[in-house]
């Protein structure tokens, strides 16, 4: 094992989810905490500033974790530094890798966005119509800046080349447990490839039928989860709730459908999967038993594309 | 824009659509030239993947062909094609392209004139709605 593995964290267009899933490694972060130094996590853990970033020797970070989407030029300059001073750099939760839960954003414009925050909600007073500038002058002589808002989101590796991957929202704690002991020990997988087991959430699930000795049938129904209560330990598909883990990452081991939440698909495309979303459709569509069911499924673009349309291929709607 | 042709993917079942086209050549019925038809052992192999790949790739319309139902050579193919196919119409359309720039239709091997009828139709049908926009979209930046 290498003396101390230096580590960078920033939470770009994020919630900070991914930041808590780290220090709820709790034991095992507390067992590899020897062996880290953390040299940059902002701007929620460590009283360190973007200039101490720069000011760093290129490439002389050795594991950078970038959680959160790219929306701003702020967040686009930050992603560049990190690039050039970290030897590894991870696309680290489903907002970095896919462009997450704000990547659902992409369905709108930047004014579509600015006219409903600043505008059209109800709880806004803005009667002098202001909105957020690049540049604004105060009292005719204080220059005030504010980062650039990009009119689409973006994941990591549409800024900057990537090494890893991880996905999850957040990432499962004991999962990240794994990925650091990996980084410490050397070992990781080949650069390009997610950090992952490589099974689907269904393989890691209680309610599959497969490993309950029963056939999967076709679904005659399709279900929204505010539509009953799901039968203990049947498959929540085969219920007609749209349960996206037979092309989801299981690295969280099937949490949702232990508490009968079908899986959303945050932890990401199974392995060899270009599109999350696509594969979704082409997954859920076959399963169902006649076309008219097709029809039911409501909003198709934000269920099957809810963690990942920035890094699809069309990856935003066409004005 | 005069000169503008719309470039359009078929993906053509092996066992009916496709026999269908060599049969549409065969007895010399035309049909636009700018008509690139992509041969599938049957619709069932169609992938939301390969529709969507054609049309990120700027393809102007894409149109799937396949076997009269009941008459797939893999029994259920043509009916999962449907089913695969409506979902991601419904997609689609959501995130901005038109109904009409994908279409789904089944043809059999002896039914070559009316697959040369079907592309002269869908050939008009791109044309008056133009350009892939998620081309022009990407070109915008
Ligand atoms: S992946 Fe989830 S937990 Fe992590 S920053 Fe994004 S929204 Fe938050
Ligand atoms: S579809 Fe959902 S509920 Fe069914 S086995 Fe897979 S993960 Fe479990
Ligand atoms: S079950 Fe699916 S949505 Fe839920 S945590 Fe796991 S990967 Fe995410
Ligand atoms: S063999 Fe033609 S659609 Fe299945």
């Amino acid at each position: 094992m290498p003396d101390k593995v230096k580590l960078a964290y920033f939470l770009s267009g994020g919630c900070g989810g991914c930041d808590m899933a780290i220090i709820d490694l709790s034991e095992t972060l507390v067992d590899v905490l020897p062996y880290l130094e953390v040299v940059f996590w902002a701007p929620t853990v460590a009283d360190v500033k973007y200039k101490d970033l720069e000011a760093m020797p290129d490439k002389s970070i050795d594991v950078g974790l970038y959680s959160g989407m790219v929306r701003l030029s702020e967040q686009e300059h930050i992603a560049r530094v990190m690039r050039r001073k970290c030897k590894v750099l991870v696309a680290y939760g489903a907002c970095a890798a896919l462009g997450g839960i704000p990547g659902m954003g992409n369905m709108h414009t930047r004014e579509d966005i600015f006219q409903t925050a600043y505008f059209d909600t109800y709880s806004t007073d803005n009667p002098e119509g202001v909105t957020p500038q690049v540049r604004c002058v105060v009292d005719g002589k204080y220059e005030l800046t504010l980062p650039e808002f990009y009119g689409y989101v973006r994941p990591l590796q549409h800024v900057v080349d990537v090494d890893y991957f991880s996905g999850g929202c957040p990432p499962h704690h004991s999962f990240v447990g794994q990925a650091v002991v990996a980084v410490l020990e050397g070992e990781l997988p080949p650069p390009g490839s997610w950090i992952t087991s490589g099974k689907a959430v269904c393989d890691v699930c209680d309610r599959n039928p497969a490993g309950r000795g029963e056939q999967r049938h076709l679904i005659q129904s399709v279900k929204r989860t505010i539509d009953g209560v799901p039968e203990e330990g049947k498959c929540l598909l085969q219920q007609g709730y749209l349960c996206l883990g037979a092309v989801t990452q299981g690295d969280c081991g099937s949490l949702c459908p232990q508490v009968n939440i079908p899986c959303r698909g945050c932890g990401g495309p199974i392995p060899g999967v270009k599109d999350f979303g696509l594969r979704a459709i082409g997954s859920i569509a076959a399963s169902l038993e006649k076309e008219e069911l097709v029809e039911q499924i409501p909003s198709p673009v934000k269920l099957f594309y809810r963690y990942s349309l920035p890094a699809s291929m069309l990856g935003r709607k066409i004005k | 824009m005069s000169e503008w042709k719309p470039n359009i993917v078929v993906f053509a079942c092996d066992w009916c659509t496709y026999q269908g086209a060599d049969l549409a050549g065969s007895l010399r019925y035309e049909y636009p030239a700018n008509v690139n038809i992509i041969r599938v052992p049957c619709t069932g192999r169609v992938e939301p993947e390969f529709i969507v790949s054609a049309l990120s790739n700027g393809a102007d319309g894409v149109f799937v062909g396949g076997c009269h139902p009941g008459d797939c050579h893999y029994k259920e193919g043509n009916y999962k094609a449907m089913r695969r196919f409506t979902l991601l119409k419904m997609v689609l359309t959501g995130m901005g392209f038109e109904a009409e720039r994908v279409r789904m239709e089944w043809i059999s091997g002896s039914e070559g004139k009316r697959f040369a009828e079907i592309m002269a139709e869908f050939n008009r049908t791109i044309e008056k709605i133009g350009p892939n926009p998620f081309r022009r979209d990407s070109n915008a930046g």
